[in-house]
């Protein structure tokens, strides 16, 4: 939703000839509603950054936040949203370092003297600023969803430490559910492992995974098929007996993959198999 | 607001020889690392790629394939839409089984490359010609 | 069209494979290996993809094929340096490359060659009690 030129213009200079007394007044309200947490300075600095390319938008043409004589206000509100929310602030904190400057704008307009030109005027800068405000919210929600799944990435790799057990034996123990995304980061990291350190085995232990449905067991299954196919040997390990009665209930087919029950049996398997090998005899 | 990538635009390639195979595998790389899909993600799309532009070759005789970066609001994917003028496809089906082929191939093509993307679609008849859509998202 | 080149290091063909394949490339590879299998008379063949993005029906049919070749010639194939995001593709994909021997890289796949033609010799000494005419087969 854009302005007219002619709109435009006249709110630059209203917003420019009165530069110093809008900004003191804005930088007020901002500092207030975020209760000492940045400093007025600080926030001042902001507040003279936005004013600057708000009135730079306005003078490019008849304004339009989504057009091109618009980008460095875009790129000012994105880099303001950004920074409160890694900083923690909330939602609305964020967004009254815009709406504030409507407050601003009543302060220095004498809104009841005022002719109905420039009443009408005021209305466009209030709709101007509801687009500016959005623009920011819609940002800074997006800034906190990229922090969510940053998080959430880093709980995964955190969950699922690929841990080297002997010359050419990498082991991941698994712990706690696994559901689909976390099981195709399991096979990429376990996968990865293999080549990283050359090693020919891998023993996937889920001693501490609660439960396996359908789903979780093809996801193991298409690991052991993938690190075949890259030449290396899963053995599955810590299967309970009630994932074995599951495993067998769902008519998942292990077919030739070597099942272990315990950790310490699977290494010694991996060891037997690799001494085998070095005598030459097991192929 | 982004014009990045030329969002939206997309870039037309004529499939007609072996080489232009490899030229739509690297279009849609290029394409896939720009629009930040996972290492995996890329590589299941290019592999995708690869079987489809084959087959319009082989059983379509040739035709093109256009490949557009799309915005789905959240998140960012590849679109990538072959089409040919050849014989169409009469048993669509059976064209989708694992193992079926008419072309001396493994028959995975269309069912393995179903297989590697997040959207499949096909709109084909005998004598019609076939028109394949296919979409992988960014996560 | 580019070819791929086909280096000898002592018993062994070491086959590198850096650039994205056109097709035809694949099935000039196929040919040349024959050939230097029989001129060369080696008994092992490694086939390096590390540098291979994606490996496609064509390709995965391309080495099931050497791997077939090469044993009616009397000589074992070891495909080696898959990388995981081709490895979980191909699983996908549906398919399983049966029949191919792999290694995760070049110096396992040479070990895991030595091994098979030490253990083909063994067999021979032993079931043949051939001692004392020598080994004829290791190098």
């Amino acid at each position: 939703m854009g302005l007219t030129a002619e709109e435009s213009s006249r709110l630059a200079a209203l917003l420019d000839t009165n530069a110093e007394k809008l900004t003191a007044s804005w930088t007020d309200t901002v500092t207030a509603s975020l209760r000492g947490r940045l400093t007025r300075a600080e926030l001042l600095r902001q507040v003279n950054d936005l004013h600057g390319a708000i009135v730079e938008a306005l003078r490019s043409a008849d304004f339009d936040l989504t057009a091109g004589g618009s980008g460095s206000l875009r790129a000012a509100l994105v880099d303001l949203s950004r920074s409160r929310a890694r900083q923690g602030f909330s939602a609305s904190e964020t967004a009254v370092t815009v709406f504030a400057l409507k407050r601003a704008l009543f302060d220095v307009v004498d809104v009841r003297s005022a002719d109905p030109q420039v009443l009408g005027d005021l209305i466009a800068a209030g709709l101007m600023i509801d687009d500016l405000g959005l623009f920011t919210f819609e940002n800074y929600a997006k800034t906190r969803e990229e922090l969510i799944a940053d998080q959430a990435e880093q709980l995964l790799e955190l969950a699922t430490p690929v841990v080297k057990l002997w010359e050419g034996v990498v082991a991941i123990p698994l712990v706690g559910t696994l559901d689909s995304a976390r099981a195709q980061v399991v096979m990429e990291r376990l996968l990865e492992t293999l080549v990283d350190t050359s090693s020919p085995y891998a023993i996937i232990d889920i001693t501490g995974v609660p439960a396996v449905d359908t789903q979780v067991a093809q996801h193991i299954l298409k690991t052991v098929v993938a690190a075949r196919l890259m030449g290396a040997e899963c053995i599955i390990s810590g299967i309970r007996p009630q994932i074995a009665q599951t495993i067998v209930a769902l008519g998942i087919e292990f077919g030739d993959i070597a099942t272990k029950a315990t950790l310490a049996d699977a290494l010694r398997h991996a060891l037997r198999m690799i001494e085998a090998s070095r005598k030459g005899r097991s192929n | 607001m982004t014009t990045d990538l030329g969002l939206g635009e997309p870039q037309v390639l004529t499939i007609a020889a072996d080489q232009d195979v490899v030229r739509v595998r690297q279009l849609v790389r290029t394409l896939a690392v720009a629009t930040k899909l996972s290492l995996v993600d890329q590589t299941k799309l290019v592999t995708a790629a690869s079987e489809l532009a084959r087959n319009t070759l082989v059983y379509g005789g040739g035709g093109g394939a256009e490949v557009t970066v799309i915005d789905g609001g959240r998140r960012k994917g590849i679109r990538i839409v072959f089409s040919d003028d050849g014989p169409g496809i009469a048993d669509l089906d059976l064209a989708l089984t694992d193992g079926y082929t008419t072309g001396g191939g493994l028959g995975l093509g269309l069912s393995g490359a179903r297989r590697l993307v997040d959207e499949f679609d096909i709109d084909t008849a005998a004598g019609q010609g076939t028109r394949i859509t296919v979409t992988k998202w960014a996560r | 069209m580019e070819r791929v080149p086909v280096l000898k290091i002592g018993d062994i063909l070491l086959v590198s494979i850096q650039v994205d394949m056109q097709d035809q490339t694949a099935l000039a590879l196929q040919e040349d290996l024959a050939d230097r299998i029989v001129t060369t008379g080696c008994h092992g063949v490694i086939i390096d993809i590390t540098g291979l993005d994606i490996v496609d029906s064509f390709v995965g049919r391309m080495l099931s094929s050497i791997a077939s070749i090469s044993r009616v010639l009397d000589a074992e194939t070891v495909v080696v340096g898959m990388r995981p995001a081709v490895a979980i593709t191909l699983v996908e994909l549906g398919l399983s490359l049966d029949g191919i021997r792999t290694a995760l890289n070049v110096e396992l796949g040479m070990e895991l060659l030595a091994r098979a033609r030490a253990a083909e010799s063994d067999d021979f000494d032993l079931d043949l009690d051939l001692d004392g005419f020598g080994s004829s087969a290791t190098p």
